[in-house]
């Protein structure tokens, strides 16, 4: 809990004096190549011409201050950061569920028995996504299912959360969405299921050596219980914590492959606050998706203390 | 009647560096009611042996002779049958119950198991059994819901126990029993173990036998009805407790009755008068006795030829060409 | 010959029999072999007006044909000769970033893992740090100040990816501080420096090794994310810089599969390649950890 606050409090430090540590003139670059308010300008270079300290304080009093306008939609970054929270945790949210579920499917059925056949045929094909960049993965999808090459007819739209007039809180609506979630979130489905099945794999391995499967196995227990009773719940531990901890990994998943696919979320934001560059807008992601992250870390730990009865006492 | 039969008992295992001969031949009979000690360093084939009754080697491990339990044998019954027979007939005793017991589970769902498994009891009399085997041992029937690393090594050793007596087997095979523990809760978890096995013998199926296995032919002395000494693979000298204790003929059995005092006399154990030498590695014995090379009477001959192991007095049997002569 | 330096030839040539009789290893070093020549020889076999966008000579996204066996792009580059190129950008690039890496990674690692005291904890702090803020955020962010550039590229990816290599690196130095010359070489009043240098780092070399080539894999995959969004040198045709132009130049929804699909099979090639090397030294360096 401490080390999650301290490292929160590092990134909120990080986060104001990069952007004032630059060399050259950081109007320059908020403003570059855009038309900006003389005035706003003015405003921000006596802001800027302040003491840094002053500055500073002024900052960490509050650094979610809901009246900092981003450069590029002049609109508070908050506000933006708000709007593109759901379309984010809906598709993120199916493919981690998705993924963790084939991906420990696998990785169980990999680690029973490594060297085997299946073993083989899944590190091989985990190994290959492992090394894919996902929005290239993403890019190919969109050719084969959605832009009509190979003579395959477009099945999937090529981008976005709904289709343009359709009202998203009728069930009809619902239904597009899901049309439009499944070629964004197969490709993040496919990438992350690798991670989790490599992992799980390995800590299967590990507990394959311990002496209470020898026992289970001594009580005359068959193969297939031993496995699901003993080995696996072991195993299953190591491997959720994993998951959580490897939040940082899905983040930057999202951020390209929404962007192949114009999906409405902050990985989308963070991609045109990049074009700007908008550096309010930019900074409030970089602090959003920190904080992500350090929550994941502190659920992992605490998911860790309720389900292991060594932690817990 | 003869509960246990090995009958020239060989296993190999296959290892990188070629074939590693574990068990070389060994030929012993446990009666029902009985104790057999087996007593050796480590890595003289016992605990394989002892993982061999219930089929419990690694896949590298090749098992050649006959494993005779109730006058089945064990090495060619079907899966099914085996399953049906591991914990039922016979049961384990492990030597580090720590990871021997699975650490997210209930202690009392872990004793549970193997009743759900072999026998048809009722749901509502399987917990008041569990609490049964724990009173048994000597803990409290509450301590069902604990789990492994809430108890200390002697609790879960008892534990271990309780486990083993939960299908009442004909057969208890305890590896190490009490090595991990500290010496005053070895000596009680070892009373506590032969006095259950004993109680069972003497009921009217004729009784438990056991398998106790330990590098301490002190204990063994004191707690079983027979002993065999293994070396290299082989038992090189069996017999009557008391006797081989009292009186080893074989020149390893000496060494180890030197080394480990009878218990009781806890200084003793930590000022060994010590064995010299290092046990063989089983890849590479040396040629004739495996023993030749640590014996301080080895002649020409036990370079050359190994020695059978052949009847020296009434109810004694040891391999060694020195003995008898 | 000194003896130590005898014993670590015959310590090489012992890694290089184990290394030559691991077939996903060999596998990957020949791959790797492929690439690296392409990148050496492609300023000798591609001209330079081939990816010079006033002299193309191609139509705008041709498919494969004989003159052009990749296609051409949305100005009529050959695909296949600019991929030639990237390699040579992506393969620099990545190695430079790893070398970043690996020396402030073993540095930070092997001084964690010698000191003591409040240093020490502040050195774990800051790689915890880096362990725990997402990747590309952090990234994103330094790459927009320091400016799009490949020099620039290869700094923000060094100073983002050196934490895990620390992490391990201070491990196995706290094991190696336990072994019995380094306490010896302390009591004979050896100083820090020469503590350092001549025990622990010839120690945690071969680990170093493994996990720079596993590294080089996860930078090229970095590499290539960074450049598709336009963090790179935009003059500079890396292949994740390829992707970048395929993506905005709508060859997606054109279906021009051939401007995409092979940029993406030279990254997946060479991060699997790294990645297979990478393994196969582990296994080799340490069996245990590799399992």
């Amino acid at each position: 809990m401490l080390r999650a606050f301290i490292t929160l409090a590092f990134v909120v430090i990080f986060n104001f004096f990069l952007f004032r540590m630059l060399p050259g003139d950081p109007i320059g670059l908020y403003a570059r190549g855009r038309n900006q308010d003389p005035e706003q300008l003015v405003e921000l270079r006596r802001a800027l011409n302040k003491p840094l300290l002053e500055q500073f304080l002024t900052y960490l009093r509050n650094p979610f201050d809901s009246t900092i306008d981003s450069t590029r939609f002049s609109r508070p970054v908050w506000e933006m950061i708000g709007e593109r929270l759901w379309p984010t945790l809906l598709l993120l949210g199916t493919a981690i569920l998705l993924a963790s579920i084939i991906g420990i499917w696998i990785g169980i059925r990999a680690g029973w028995k490594p060297g085997g056949r299946f073993d083989r045929l899944s590190t091989g094909s985990t190994l290959i996504l492992y090394s894919m960049p996902e929005f290239w993965l993403g890019m190919m999808l969109l050719i084969v299912f959605a832009a009509g090459a190979f003579g395959i007819p477009g099945m999937f739209p090529v981008g976005g959360i709904s289709t343009p007039g359709v009202d998203t809180s009728s069930p009809m609506g619902w239904l597009n969405v899901l049309w439009h979630l499944v070629l964004p979130c197969t490709t993040l489905v496919l990438i992350y299921l690798a991670d989790y099945a490599l992992v799980m794999r390995s800590s299967l391995i590990d507990e394959r050596k311990q002496e209470y499967l020898t026992l289970a196995r001594a009580k005359g227990l068959r193969d297939a219980m031993v496995r699901k009773r003993h080995a696996v719940p072991n195993a299953l531990l190591p491997t959720v914590t994993l998951i959580f901890l490897s939040l940082g990994f899905v983040v930057t998943g999202a951020i390209t492959v929404e962007t192949v696919f114009s999906w409405p979320g902050l990985g989308l934001l963070t991609y045109e606050a990049l074009r700007g560059p908008d550096i309010p807008l930019l900074q409030a992601i970089f602090l959003m998706f920190s904080i992500a992250v350090i929550v994941a870390n502190l659920i992992a730990e605490l998911l860790y203390v309720a389900f292991d009865p060594r932690v817990r006492s | 009647m003869t509960l246990l039969e090995f009958r020239d008992l060989r296993v190999d295992y296959a290892s990188s560096e070629g074939i590693v001969p574990a068990v070389r031949g060994v030929t012993i009979t446990v009666e029902a009611g009985e104790t057999l000690g087996i007593a050796g360093e480590s890595g003289c084939g016992k605990t394989t042996l002892a993982s061999a009754v219930l089929r419990l080697l690694p896949d590298s491990a090749q098992v050649r002779g006959e494993i005779l339990l109730d006058g089945v044998d064990i090495l060619t019954m079907k899966w099914g049958t085996l399953r049906a027979v591991r914990w039922s007939q016979a049961a384990i005793v492990f030597q580090g119950a720590l990871h021997a017991l699975n650490p997210v589970q209930r202690i009392g769902d872990q004793i549970a198991e193997p009743i759900r498994l072999h026998q048809s009891v009722p749901e509502k009399q399987i917990k008041s059994r569990v609490g049964e085997l724990l009173t048994q041992v000597g803990l409290p029937a509450s301590r069902a819901k604990s789990y492994p690393h809430q108890l200390s090594g002697g609790q879960r050793q008892r534990v271990m126990i309780a486990m083993a007596l939960a299908c009442k087997p004909a057969l208890i095979i305890a590896d190490e029993p009490t090595t991990a523990l500290d010496v005053m809760v070895q000596a009680q978890v070892l009373d506590l173990l032969t006095g259950l096995v004993r109680d069972a013998s003497t009921g009217p199926d004729g009784g438990m036998g056991m398998i106790l296995i330990s590098h301490d032919l002190g204990v063994l002395g004191t707690t079983c009805d027979r002993i065999a000494v293994m070396y290299a693979g082989q038992i090189v000298e069996s017999g009557p407790a008391l006797e081989i204790f009292d009186n080893p003929k074989h020149p390893y059995t000496r060494a180890l009755a030197a080394a480990f005092p009878r218990i009781g006399d806890p200084e003793a154990r930590y000022s060994p008068t010590g064995l010299p030498g290092d046990p063989p590695f089983p890849g590479d014995l040396p040629t004739g006795c495996a023993f030749h090379p640590r014996c301080p009477i080895a002649v020409d001959t036990c370079r050359q030829g190994a020695p059978e192991l052949v009847q020296v007095a009434p109810h004694r049997m040891a391999a060694c060409f020195k003995v008898g002569s | 010959m000194s003896i130590s330096a005898q014993r670590r030839r015959r310590g090489l040539a012992q890694f290089a029999n184990s290394f030559r009789r691991d077939r996903t290893g060999m596998t990957g070093l020949v791959i790797l072999a492929i690439f690296i020549a392409t990148a050496i020889l492609a300023p000798i076999l591609i001209p330079d007006e081939a990816l010079d966008v006033t002299k193309a000579d191609g139509g705008r996204f041709e498919s494969p044909s004989f003159s052009y066996p990749l296609g051409t792009d949305e100005v009529g580059r050959s695909i296949l000769l600019m991929l030639a190129w990237g390699t040579r950008i992506s393969l620099t690039v990545g190695l430079a970033a790893t070398l970043i890496s690996m020396v402030i990674g073993t540095t930070f690692g092997i001084m964690a893992g010698h000191f003591r005291g409040v240093g020490s904890q502040a050195l774990v702090g800051v790689t915890d740090w880096f362990l725990v803020i997402p990747f590309l955020p952090l990234a994103i962010v330094l790459a927009t100040v320091l400016g799009p550039s490949t020099l620039n590229l290869i700094i923000v990816i060094g100073i983002t990816s050196w934490a895990g290599t620390a992490r391990l690196i201070r491990a196995q130095t706290l094991s190696i501080e336990g072994r019995p010359y380094l306490e010896r070489s302390k009591a004979l009043g050896a100083g820090n420096w020469y503590q350092m240098s001549r025990h622990v780092l010839p120690n945690v070399f071969p680990l170093v090794l493994a996990n720079t080539t596993l590294t080089v894999a996860i930078v090229i995959l970095s590499e290539t994310t960074l450049s598709f969004l336009g963090l790179g040198d935009p003059g500079a045709p890396s292949w994740g810089a390829l992707l970048d132009r395929a993506f905005s130049s709508g060859a997606v929804s054109r279906g021009a599969w051939w401007y995409v699909l092979p940029p993406g099979i030279c990254v997946v090639l060479v991060v699997l390649a790294f990645t297979l090397v990478g393994r196969a030294m582990e296994r080799i360096v340490d069996p245990r950890r590799a399992s």
